[in-house]
């Protein structure tokens, strides 16, 4: 798998609401018109299309269907669409690439998670028989995830915050995330609980946003950028839907992803072998966990972006931590990054895309 | 979890440009209803499963990934079942991908899990798609007001009636076309032991005399609203060549998408459609459909568009379908046989509805259409659109890989 490369991203400012629709034309139109001025491309060179989004996010069906709007879809185009994060479309992005029925293909994702509430709107993603009759909140899922973990001393609430205080720290240097600043451990452990043992810092903000990656075949990408972000390894798996059925401290699948992803990448150090990672983790026990799973320790840079904590756009924040790994590379920051992207309850699906410079 | 995934497969280090082969392994779906309370959502995806399985001779264990495809999650009021649904498809552990391209998805879905197979980096796939109705009212799900769309009025029927019109002053079609669509594919739903609807003794007149809903379409020439299933297992070139049962070879797939609405968009031959069909005849290396298919399976959800998909998708010249239909030549033992099956007029889980087409036309090559089976069928196309006609999803598949 040589030859399939990231060349370009960009990504919406991570604002708490937005004006516009839910179909995300005012959010995708501006983001499309950046990543065709870094490539030097334009939508006829597109071979392939495909987005991801919700319907439920968005509070109606078809979605995604006004946002082909916003590519000027005609002569029409070769298109699809994932009811997932747009890492996800990526990834059939890149198998549409591998096929050859396509040389330069762009994935997007975008959310308007401001449109409902959007914790209740998150336990529809729960069995709809057993659990989501009950109406666990994604925020009350994600607390029990973070209780046993505490419980078991798998991590502690301060660890958690130290977290939360990297992350914002981090995301000082990224002009449009949501949250950034200089706050300490304390400050934050000092605030009430939001849903114990979440606090607010614990809890991914709620953002609106969207994401577009543009990549290319091995002769298209070298012609393209100085510096593509070589795809060696693209790779996800999913959990049990049923919360009770696996261990919700670890992720069995990020950690199968992961590893089946740096199979792919020369001379790997370490687990993953990667200078930096961007983790989507919209709670800061959920990095701690996918830290554990994807095997990253010191010295590996885990989000300089800020990563989700710093702004969670739903169905953009996967594609969009691919896109800032990528950046690592095509900057010349780092030789390899990992994306990360996360989906459902308690990260029941992730995905693994590693990238390299050559 | 199986070795494939463990271990990324050796073709995969390889030339992106080759196209592998790949084939549908076996096909299944569900007795299609308009209710199906015996069965949860899980039941009703793991009743076709089973039939996929068994039909290609493998078991869960076999599948190396899954692809689920779905029309809106409005229509059952879960979001994203498939996050649920992953233990009852046997994805656990394994990836899953979930496809949403309005009513093409669940060819979407066949084209996606054949792209799997294509790029070299599974064996075998499974493509899960699905509709249960019944959970809620797809036609008032539709009938959505969102902010700078046209509205749909009352369901796709009130969207689609003007296309129809429109199509009739265009081609000067004799009004009883639809009908004649209607009686011949709900007669074949009569052989097909799966279809919602079978109406052996359907006439011209009892279409004719069913209730007006949206001009000119009557309740006869509609397709219901069902809760169904489809799954189809389609595998590489090794495991096609493994198999003992008969397979269906993938000649080629093709989507296209253009925009709900915009200045010269014609509706009632939609370009998008008309170049994903090019794209796919180009694929396959067919020159003229009509002679080298030899049985088609169309998403035909209101009886008129079986002309206008014939034209759009170059098996007559523009105006010129309806006189395929009339002259009987859609019928079984015509020259174009177009759904065998009964189609989306007898059966209509709307997210399985592409999916079938795509199985009923891996069904015929394979020579397992049982009743329904156009005699000595080697080549097939199988084909399903979404919005506002302008999601259009393809294939062709054969007896033989080349």
């Amino acid at each position: 798998m040589s030859d399939v490369a990231v060349i370009g991203f960009a990504e919406a400012p991570n604002v708490r609401s937005t004006d516009g629709t839910t179909n995300g034309v005012e959010m995708l139109v501006p983001i499309f018109r950046e990543v065709f001025e870094q490539t030097g491309l334009t939508k006829s060179d597109v071979g392939f299309w495909c987005s991801g989004s919700s319907d439920y996010l968005a509070g109606r069906a078809f979605s995604f269907v006004s946002a082909v709007d916003a590519i000027g879809a005609f002569p029409p185009v070769m298109e699809s669409h994932v009811e997932m994060d747009g890492a996800f479309a990526l990834y059939e992005a890149w198998v549409k690439v591998l096929t050859g029925e396509a040389d330069i293909a762009l994935a997007y994702g975008f959310g308007k998670s401001s449109a409902g509430d959007l914790r209740r709107v998150l336990a529809l993603q729960l069995d709809p028989y057993l659990m989501a009759p009950l109406w666990p909140d994604s925020v009350a899922v994600a607390a029990l995830q973070a209780r046993l973990g505490l419980d078991q001393g798998l991590w502690t609430e301060r660890a958690m915050a130290e977290v939360a205080v990297r992350s914002r720290a981090a995301a000082m240097s990224n002009a449009r995330a949501q949250l950034s600043g200089q706050v300490s451990a304390e400050e934050l452990l000092a605030a009430p609980m939001l849903a114990d043992p979440l606090r607010a810092h614990d809890c991914a903000p709620v953002t609106d946003g969207a994401a577009v990656v543009i990549i290319a075949a091995a002769d298209r990408a070298r012609e393209l950028c100085e510096r593509p972000a070589w795809i060696s390894g693209f790779e996800h798996r999913i959990d049990s839907g049923q919360l009770g059925a696996r261990d919700l401290t670890r992720s069995a699948s990020a950690a199968a992803a992961g590893t089946a992803a740096a199979a792919g990448a020369v001379g790997a150090a370490g687990a993953v072998g990667v200078d930096v990672a961007e983790l989507h983790a919209p709670f800061t026990h959920q990095e701690l966990i996918l830290r554990d799973a994807l095997g990253l320790a010191e010295p590996v840079l885990v989000n300089p972006s800020g990563g989700a904590l710093a702004g969670n756009p739903l169905f953009a924040a996967g594609l969009a931590r691919i896109g800032h790994a990528a950046r690592q590379i095509i900057s010349g920051a780092a030789d390899r990054a990992l994306g990360h992207a996360t989906s459902g309850p308690a990260l029941q699906q992730n995905l693994v895309c590693v990238m390299e410079a050559r | 979890m199986s070795d494939t995934l463990a271990q990324p497969s050796s073709g995969r280090h390889s030339s992106r440009a080759e196209h592998r082969r790949a084939a549908v392994l076996g096909a299944g779906q569900t007795h299609h209803r308009s209710k199906r309370p015996d069965v949860s959502i899980a039941g009703l995806c793991r009743e076709a499963v089973d039939r996929a399985l068994a039909d290609a001779g493998l078991g869960l264990g076999d599948i190396d990934a899954v692809v689920v495809g779905k029309a809106p999650d409005l229509f059952e009021g879960v979001m994203m079942p498939e996050l649920y649904l992953a233990d009852a498809l046997g994805a656990t552990g394994k990836p899953l991908l979930r496809v949403h391209t309005a009513g093409s998805v669940g060819g979407a879905t066949g084209v996606v899990a054949a792209s799997l197979v294509q790029a070299g980096l599974h064996r075998r796939v499974l493509a899960v798609a699905f509709e249960k109705q019944s959970e809620s009212n797809a036609m008032w799900a539709l009938s959505i007001m969102p902010p700078f769309s046209m509205p749909l009025l009352a369901g796709a029927g009130g969207y689609f009636a003007p296309h129809i019109r429109s199509y009739i002053r265009r081609s000067g079609a004799p009004a009883h076309i639809g009908a004649l669509v209607a009686v011949k594919d709900r007669r074949n739903g009569a052989r097909n032991p799966y279809a919602h609807l079978r109406q052996p003794d359907i006439t011209l007149e009892s279409v004719q005399a069913s209730p007006m809903l949206w001009d000119p379409v009557r309740y006869d020439e509609t397709c219901p609203s069902s809760d169904g299933a489809c799954a189809v297992v389609i595998g590489d070139q090794a495991a096609a060549e493994a198999s003992a049962r008969p397979v269906a070879w993938i000649r080629a797939t093709s989507m296209r998408t253009e925009p709900t609405m915009f200045a010269g968009k014609d509706n009632v031959n939609p370009r998008a459609g008309a170049d994903a069909a090019a794209a796919l005849w180009a694929r396959a290396g067919i020159s003229s459909p009509i002679d080298e298919i030899d049985v088609a399976e169309i998403y035909v959800p209101f009886s008129w568009f079986e002309p206008m998909w014939l034209e759009n998708l170059g098996f007559a010249a523009a105006g010129d379908g309806w006189k395929l239909t009339q002259a009987g030549e859609t019928e079984i033992g015509g020259r174009i046989p177009v759904n065998p099956s009964g189609g989306v007029l007898c059966s209509n889980p709307i997210g399985a509805s592409g999916l079938l087409r795509f199985a009923e036309s891996a069904m015929q090559v394979m020579g397992t259409a049982g009743e329904h089976q156009v005699p000595g069928a080697k080549t097939a196309l199988g084909h399903a659109y979404g919005g506002g006609s302008q999601y259009f999803s393809m294939w062709v598949v054969a007896d033989s890989p080349d």
